[in-house]
């Protein structure tokens, strides 16, 4: 069984500052991490490599230094891992980005089973593993909670906004994981040595059968055309009108906006 | 300090392990005393208990940098946790990789690596402590036996230790060149440990004395040469004060993060401490004292790593680091006012944890003939 | 006539309240495009729900017909919608950010060819009719505003709760327009097997989106039932500070600060709390603070966004009152 992880290294948005007054992100000194999601997806993974036997690769789209992400992958124990950089991959939208991620499965000979993290914290778009799946024309389980693998076929959870749909799919299949389908374990310090004395392989354009005109920004149906930082928070303020309180709460949607 | 590509993972693996694991009972095992079982298996899953052991005995091959790394980053958090990582990688397998047969090697390496069972070092006495020359613990031969009696004291881990090392005089007249190094099997009839110490810190990681009457022990649990323990016993104190002052470089930067953070949020006289002078130079001179610290304990590992002598370097490095840690973790609570005097905050524990940090594994003092010895000869 | 299309999402009895807030967005972006809105009804025989929709705005229903169509899955709405889009060829489609919305749009967009943007918290069409879609990204650190220019529909999802909806018109009607899809069974791979309410009381104070803590100031144990209260008026979980805990008045779990819990909710208040700094290292990084206390200069205002001066037992009760009046 093969199964591919698709993974992202994202800047650690805890840590994000922003210049204000140019209003954009100060990249410098904010420490890079796996997104955590998508640690839950190789969590998954190994979870079935261990009870089934399985052949896990991480892949990842981004800059060399992203190998450093897929090197933790390595020693959390995934078994070989690749790295997509180049820069006609770059600025891609979702759609440009799902386009590259499924060409490189693809060229990989593709896989039984993908996973990937529901959503990257830095993007937050939650789109491109489903967009995977279109593009492979397989079928999806999205924020799934719970997995089973059970005669060749994925059985899972999604969460729901009001409880959980009990999924079933014929592999191959692909499937994103939410922080609430398991607990992804460490990195074994072994597993870590062996992963840094061997290089991540590094796939450009040519490697993955596609033009130049279907990935990164030439892709992007949709552009960027500003960013900005939201307003910063006023300095508090006392009243005594409750009335006022309430209609405030209500305008920034802290109340009464939990309607399904 | 540039590390590499490795390096930052391993930090990555031992932050992500103490923050995730160790932050939330930190307090709790200081309290009860309670090493969780759970957590002891994840550091065994992580691979932390065989960092420095060889692939072939089933540990990670890891070098002295990454131990450091590791050992800095759990007393961080948990300065009891890191005994556990600092003993199977340290004061039991060091003698093991040094004097220990191949099957000696292949028998307790794995075993103890993989946290399938835990060794302990029995060196001191309660007349023999820096003047190690001093045991008063016999082993008299019997045919293929040892008989083994004695009394050692302080011993991390003993209670639940399956093996010790323990040193023991073979000939008494003889000074430091009459101590043997045993393999003690701790089931053995005779063996028995005494209650486990009610110490200042370091909760959660069981001391006690091992009582020896009349051991029976086989000849082939001799660890190196007959009459070969004491240099044993050195070379494995000169491997291990790297972690202690791994230690003191832990439980500092614990502490000047948790000095930082509450200098920035509590507020006297209108404004927060970090905006006082007195408080702001007072962070500065931790900061200073700990980055020195960490450039001694980074160099004298890096030393190890290339094969270099650093039994002085190392020595320098114990002594500074764990003195430093004494002050800077000192000058924290203070920062903390009645409040580090609290068992609310993690500071009080650090405190109460850190105090041993220039006493076991050879005292400051101890230290010091090391680097003068060194500096005179 | 140039269509905005708006996702209907139902459980086959009655429609969500999202697609409601699309309609109402959805109205907005029509009128400055001089378009029409119109609602994507997908199911079985569904027509029933269709008045529903004209009453909050819709010029037009399409009945997306199919038994395929019964229960939400990704594949078989992808297909049909996409068949919708390719006959009518909408200028835009809105989507709500649910997990239904989520888990289509992207299969949707991806098939389609077209652009998606996603969680979407600001609709709007500039001058040179241009549909900017705006969107907080970097954990909320950062906004950005999206176009998708060459592509048609530009599609978005919508953060629930965002948007208003429209006044509901019952005498409201629009036009009702039957699409049948064409779907091979063989192409629905994934199968859903079983849809399950089960909403979980959320006691995870970590998690929770909302919290009501009280302290000491709360005088007596009998002072939480009041939280209780008001947090299920609004939504949210009752947390305490260490002294209620520390006096028996409630469980050691639902502790905040150096000793208990880190939380992080949207909104926190704080009833008689004073404001310990053992507390604040609890909770200052929460969204929004609200504190009632009696003493304005208790060390809780400094970190509050309001402070309301005054008894929580006479201002709970009248926040409470000012809840009821509002749903009624």
């Amino acid at each position: 069984m093969r199964i591919i992880v698709c993974v992202k290294q994202v800047p650690n948005t805890d840590e994000v500052k922003i210049d204000p007054v140019k209003g954009t992100l100060i990249r410098e000194g904010v420490p890079s991490i796996l997104n955590p999601d998508d640690a839950n997806a190789l969590e998954a993974a190994l979870k079935i490599k261990d009870e089934f036997g399985a052949r896990v690769t991480v892949l990842s789209m981004g800059p060399k230094q992203a190998a450093f992400a897929l090197k933790e992958c390595l020693a959390m124990g995934a078994d070989d891992a690749l790295l997509l950089c180049d820069r006609a991959f770059a600025g891609g939208d979702t759609w440009a980005t799902s386009n590259t991620l499924a060409a490189a499965i693809k060229a990989l000979g593709g896989a039984d089973l993908i996973l990937a993290g529901s959503q990257a914290i830095d993007g937050d778009t939650a789109q491109v593993g489903p967009q995977i799946a279109a593009k492979l024309d397989i079928p999806q389980i999205t924020f799934a909670i719970e997995l089973q693998l059970k005669d060749s076929k994925i059985s899972a959870k999604r969460q729901t906004q009001t409880g959980y749909e009990l999924i079933e799919a014929p592999l191959p299949a692909l499937l994103t994981a939410t922080r609430d389908l398991n607990v992804p374990r460490h990195m074994n310090a072994a597993l870590l040595i062996n992963a840094t004395e061997t290089e991540v392989p590094v796939w450009g354009l040519k490697d993955i059968n596609i033009s130049e005109d279907e990935t990164g920004l030439k892709a992007s149906p949709t552009r960027v055309i500003k960013s900005f930082v939201p307003p910063l928070k006023a300095k508090g303020k006392i009243v005594s009108d409750i009335s006022a309180v309430i209609k405030e709460l209500k305008a920034k949607r802290l109340i009464g906006g939990v309607s399904s | 300090m540039v590390f590499t590509e490795r390096h930052q993972l391993m930090r990555k693996l031992a932050r992500g392990f103490a923050e995730r694991e160790l932050a939330p009972i930190a307090g709790l095992i200081d309290e009860t005393g309670e090493f969780p079982q759970e957590v002891f298996d994840k550091m065994a899953k992580a691979g932390l208990f065989g960092l420095k052991a060889p692939q072939e005995f089933g540990g990670a091959g890891a070098d002295t940098v990454s131990y450091v790394i590791v050992m800095e980053e759990i007393t961080r958090v948990s300065a009891t946790a890191s005994l556990y990582i600092s003993s199977p990688n340290s004061l039991s397998s060091a003698p093991l990789m040094l004097a220990g047969t191949l099957e000696q090697k292949k028998k307790f390496i794995p075993a103890a690596a993989s946290g399938k069972i835990v060794i302990c070092f029995a060196l001191t006495e309660p007349d023999a402590g820096s003047d190690v020359g001093a045991i008063a613990s016999t082993a008299v031969p019997d045919g293929d036996f040892f008989i083994l009696n004695g009394r050692k004291t302080f011993i991390t881990m003993a209670p639940f230790s399956d093996y010790a090392i323990l040193f023991a005089k073979t000939d008494p007249k003889a000074g430091t060149r009459g101590i043997t190094a045993f393999m003690l099997d701790m089931k053995l009839p005779g063996v028995s440990c005494g209650k486990p110490e009610k110490k200042m810190g370091l909760n959660g990681c069981a001391t006690s004395d091992i009582v020896l009457e009349n051991v029976r022990v086989p000849k082939d649990s001799i660890l190196g040469r007959l009459n070969g323990g004491f240099s044993i016993a050195m070379k494995t104190l000169d491997i291990g004060r790297i972690g202690v002052a791994s230690q003191g470089i832990g439980i500092s930067q614990g502490a000047l993060d948790e000095a930082v953070k509450y200098a920035k949020d509590r507020r006297q006289f209108g404004s927060p401490l970090a905006k006082h002078q007195s408080i702001a130079f007072e962070l500065a001179d931790m900061q200073t004292k700990l980055t020195a610290a960490k450039l001694m304990v980074y160099e004298a590992a890096q030393m190890m790593d290339r094969n270099e002598n650093a039994t002085a370097q190392a020595a320098m490095a114990k002594y500074f680091a764990t003195e430093a840690a004494q002050q800077i973790v000192d000058r924290a609570l203070q920062i903390f006012g009645g409040y580090g005097y609290m068992k609310d905050y993690p500071i009080e524990r650090m405190y109460r944890d850190s105090r041993v940090f220039t006493i076991y594994e050879g005292t400051s003092q101890i230290q010091k003939i090391v680097i003068s010895n060194m500096l005179l000869k | 006539m140039k269509e905005v299309w708006v996702f209907a999402e139902h459980d086959n009895t009655k429609i969500s309240q999202t697609t409601f807030e699309l309609l109402g967005i959805g109205s907005k972006l029509a009128s400055d495009l001089d378009a029409q809105v119109c609602a994507i009804l997908c199911g079985h025989n569904m027509e029933s729900l269709a008045p529903e929709l004209f009453a909050y705005g819709a010029s037009k229903v399409y009945l997306i017909n199919s038994p395929h169509l019964q229960t939400y899955s990704a594949e078989p709405h992808a297909i049909a919608i996409s068949q919708a889009i390719k006959a009518f060829d909408p200028e835009i489609a809105l989507f709500g950010a649910t997990p239904v919305g989520r888990d289509l749009a992207p299969r949707l967009a991806s098939i389609i060819g077209t652009g998606l943007t996603a969680d979407c918290t600001g609709l709007a069409i500039d001058e040179d009719k241009r549909f900017l879609q705006t969107r907080p990204a970097f954990g909320g650190n950062l906004m950005a505003t999206i176009i998708c220019p060459n592509h048609r529909p530009a599609m978005s999802t919508v953060r629930p709760g965002v948007m208003d909806k429209l006044a509901r018109d019952p005498n409201r009607t629009g036009s009702l327009e039957l699409f049948t899809p064409t779907i091979d069974p063989l192409s629905i791979r994934a199968q859903v097997k079983e849809v399950v309410k089960e909403l979980k009381e959320s006691i995870n104070l970590t998690q929770a989106k909302t919290i009501v803590s009280g302290g000491r100031g709360l005088a007596t144990p009998e002072g939480f039932a009041l939280l209780n209260e008001l947090a299920l008026a609004i939504g949210g979980c009752v947390a305490s500070s260490r002294a209620c805990v520390d006096a028996g008045w409630i469980d050691k779990s639902r502790q905040v600060g150096q000793t208990g819990s880190t939380v992080k909710p949207d909104l926190y208040i704080a009833c008689g709390i004073s404001g310990a700094i053992q507390h604040l290292a609890g909770m200052q990084e929460s969204g929004f603070i609200v504190a009632i206390n009696k003493n304005e200069s208790a060390p809780i205002m400094n970190v509050a966004d309001i402070g309301i001066v005054g008894d929580l037992y006479q201002v709970i009760p009248e926040m409470l009152k000012q809840l009821r009046d509002l749903e009624g």
